[in-house]
């Protein structure tokens, strides 16, 4: 059973959690927009348009911390814009992410051939170099997992907790879940609907596109044209599987990253199973993970509602 | 309302609201090639010289105009698959990957048919790309209603499948043994009968535009078509008035399927004349664009699919001649489902640009449809 050593290597492990990294931010950023009652179908297109940002920014400085802080800019942005559609002027919120991910997608691909002139990728920057965190990874078997890792990894397991703690035992976290299940009651007691909710919606933009971020600096050093090959629609599903819970978004993160880290190993390898069939298999768990978690589950009540202040129901 | 009493107002009003629909069809096109514009001058290019080579591309000559009905005739079934599902309430993201499957089935029914009489093998290679198609749409909207699973996520993922599991099998059961993953070519017997010489024009256009006019019939004129826009409308008072709701979900996404299968077939047996691996530029992703921007008007198809056939012949001269990057038409494509999406947009700006009275004029007093909620 040479695979199954493959498969549960320590470095397949590791690869786990530097793969989940994208998907768990942006799994967040679902759960935030969501929670406040707006669908994010937007979260692929930020996370593309992070990544591409964060390289274009390294590219031009040198610095691959000032991409990072451009990706987070730029996702604040992306998350208003799409937060304006949705809010201001109504759009159909599955509708006007699709839009925004098309955009993103064409925007990124086009620019990258006005600056880079190619394609494919774009030129190589210096990404973001790891950390090595010198109690953990001194502990036995568990060191060589997560002691060492790009920053972005660790700001992802700290952000778990930490949205965890304001969404679910804070005031104003509970005003945003309010607005989710029920805006008019929200309104009534005082809390603006549209303000709060254009926030989270910026929040969750910053946090996608720190995905983004993680993908071009943190894991690689360079944008590829659509990099972020469908991790966005994974990371809907892993807020849908994680029940609306950022840290269960990031654990639902974690299992698909597991099985994207495992086809991976295996093409590494010398086992001879067919590339594309191993390909598939993180899209495969997707599709089964929402099938089989949806049931079991409840959305938050006013998801994808408009909200008119001032009118009854 | 004080005005709608009288017929003869009312039929005013639906032409007025037609009217106002194309109009923000336009605007939001035109508002679309605006954003181009302004990323070509920062990008510091021509606008002129590329949006003269999009137009020229597009419409410029004979050649370029088959060329923009060549690469309408996709658009039309995956625009009308996509606009089928969407009147039930289901967004299809999936037409990509059906339209994959679809071609696939076709390519292996033309190089195995029983006989060699071509409107056999030919209407036999269709039926098994429809047939593949509304297989790969059946199983989201099967998930969608069984379990609840949003067919936006699960159908991007049998998009992703699709595209490696078709490669799969060609690599391993079908390939011509070339360096390229392509099937062998399908006899001539099976290949649509030219329309125009020269030109690739063949007959799939006639097949693309009858579909249309069954679909309109479908949800116009039959109970099962009333049925698919009353789920799509109001799936709780549907369920209410005895329709079967979760049988209509999943039959929407097969005919949905199968109506983008026949992309990949009519690809296949009108101008590819084999299965090519990777071979669709996004056809099923600019289905979206042209569904949205027909208001899943299924007669309204023909001219979005036109328009963005158009765009994408167009782009690819600009890129030739200009050297412009033809992916701008994506971002074109993009800006096109945010605006049309909102509505609101084209009527701020026309506000703030002081159109006021004139839209004011041709907006109707109830402006209800804006936008109903996404998921449940």
């Amino acid at each position: 059973m040479e695979w199954v050593e493959a498969i549960f290597s320590v470095g397949t492990l590791s690869a786990t959690l530097r793969l989940a990294t994208p998907i768990a931010l942006a799994a967040m950023a679902g759960t935030i927009s969501e929670r406040a009652g707006i669908v994010n179908l937007g979260l692929e297109g930020k996370i593309l348009g992070g990544a591409f940002l964060g390289v274009y920014v390294a590219f031009l400085t040198g610095s691959a911390w000032l991409g990072v802080a451009a990706s987070v800019v730029g996702g604040m942005l992306m998350g208003g814009l799409l937060a304006l559609f949705a809010i201001r002027f109504r759009a159909n919120h599955v509708v006007a992410g699709v839009g925004l991910n098309i955009l993103m997608l064409g925007l990124t691909t086009w620019l990258m051939q006005v600056i880079w002139g190619s394609r494919g990728t774009s030129a190589t920057v210096s990404g973001l170099s790891d950390w090595s965190i010198p109690i953990l990874r001194d502990i036995p078997y568990v060191g060589p997992v997560i002691g060492k890792h790009s920053p972005l990894v660790y700001i992802m397991l700290l952000l778990a907790p930490i949205l965890w703690l304001w969404l679910f035992r804070t005031p104003s976290g509970l005003r945003v879940r309010m607005i989710g299940e029920h805006p008019e009651a929200a309104d009534t007691v005082g809390i603006r609907v549209h303000r709060t909710q254009y926030l989270c919606m910026i929040a969750a933009g910053a946090l996608a596109a720190l995905g983004g971020a993680h993908l071009a600096l943190g894991h690689l050093s360079w944008f590829s044209n659509n990099m972020s090959a469908g991790r966005g629609y994974m990371a809907l599903a892993a807020n849908i599987f994680g029940r609306w819970n950022p840290i269960g978004g990031a654990l639902a993160a974690m299992l698909f990253a597991l099985t994207d880290a495992m086809q991976m190993r295996i093409q590494s390898t010398q086992i001879a199973w067919p590339t594309e069939l191993v390909q598939m298999l993180p899209y495969l768990l997707t599709i089964t993970v929402v099938a089989g978690a949806v049931k079991r589950s409840r959305s938050p009540a006013a998801l994808g509602r408009h909200y008119e202040p001032g009118k009854a129901e | 309302m004080p005005d709608s009493s009288s017929r003869s107002r009312r039929l005013d009003r639906r032409y007025v609201n037609a009217l106002r629909e194309i109009g923000l069809a336009i605007a939001s096109v035109i508002l679309a090639l605006a954003v181009g514009a302004v990323l070509l001058y920062a990008a510091g290019y021509s606008i002129e010289d590329a949006y003269f080579n999009l137009y020229y591309g597009a419409f410029g000559d004979m050649y370029s105009i088959s060329d923009t009905l060549l690469n309408s005739i996709p658009l039309i079934f995956t625009g009308l698959a996509v606009a089928f599902a969407f009147r039930s309430g289901l967004f299809n993201i999936g037409a990509e990957g059906q339209m994959y499957v679809g071609a696939l089935a076709t390519a292996v029914a033309a190089l195995h048919a029983p006989t060699e009489f071509s409107p056999f093998v030919i209407v036999f290679a269709l039926i098994c790309g429809a047939l593949a198609g509304a297989l790969w749409g059946f199983i989201p909207g099967f998930l969608r209603a069984r379990t609840g699973a949003h067919e936006v996520i699960t159908t991007i993922m049998t998009n992703y499948i699709a595209i490696l599991f078709t490669t799969y099998l060609v690599k391993v059961s079908f390939s011509d043994g070339g360096p390229v993953d392509q099937t062998a070519l399908i006899p001539q017997t099976a290949r649509l009968p030219e329309l125009i010489a020269t030109t690739r024009l063949t007959w799939a256009i006639f097949i693309a535009v009858g579909l249309v006019a069954v679909v309109h019939f479908l949800l116009t004129r039959t109970v099962f078509g009333y049925e698919i826009d009353a789920v799509g409308q109001n799936p709780g008072a549907a369920q209410y008035g005895g329709i079967p709701v979760s049988n209509r979900t999943v039959f929407a996404m097969a005919v949905s399927g199968a109506i983008a299968g026949l992309a990949g077939s009519t690809m296949v047996l009108g101008v590819l004349h084999r299965f090519i691996t990777y071979f669709s530029p996004g056809y099923g992703y600019t289905g979206l664009a042209v569904a949205v921007l027909a208001r899943n008007q299924p007669w309204a198809v023909v001219p979005a699919a036109l328009l963005f056939g158009a765009l994408q012949s167009g782009g690819m001269s600009m890129q030739l001649f200009a050297r412009i990057p033809a992916d701008l038409m994506t971002v074109v494509q993009g800006l096109v489902i945010l605006f049309v999406s909102a509505p609101g947009v084209i009527r701020f700006l026309g506000r703030t640009v002081s159109f006021r009275t004139w839209f004011q004029r041709i907006q109707s007093p109830t402006s209800s449809s804006a936008g109903k909620g996404a998921s449940k």
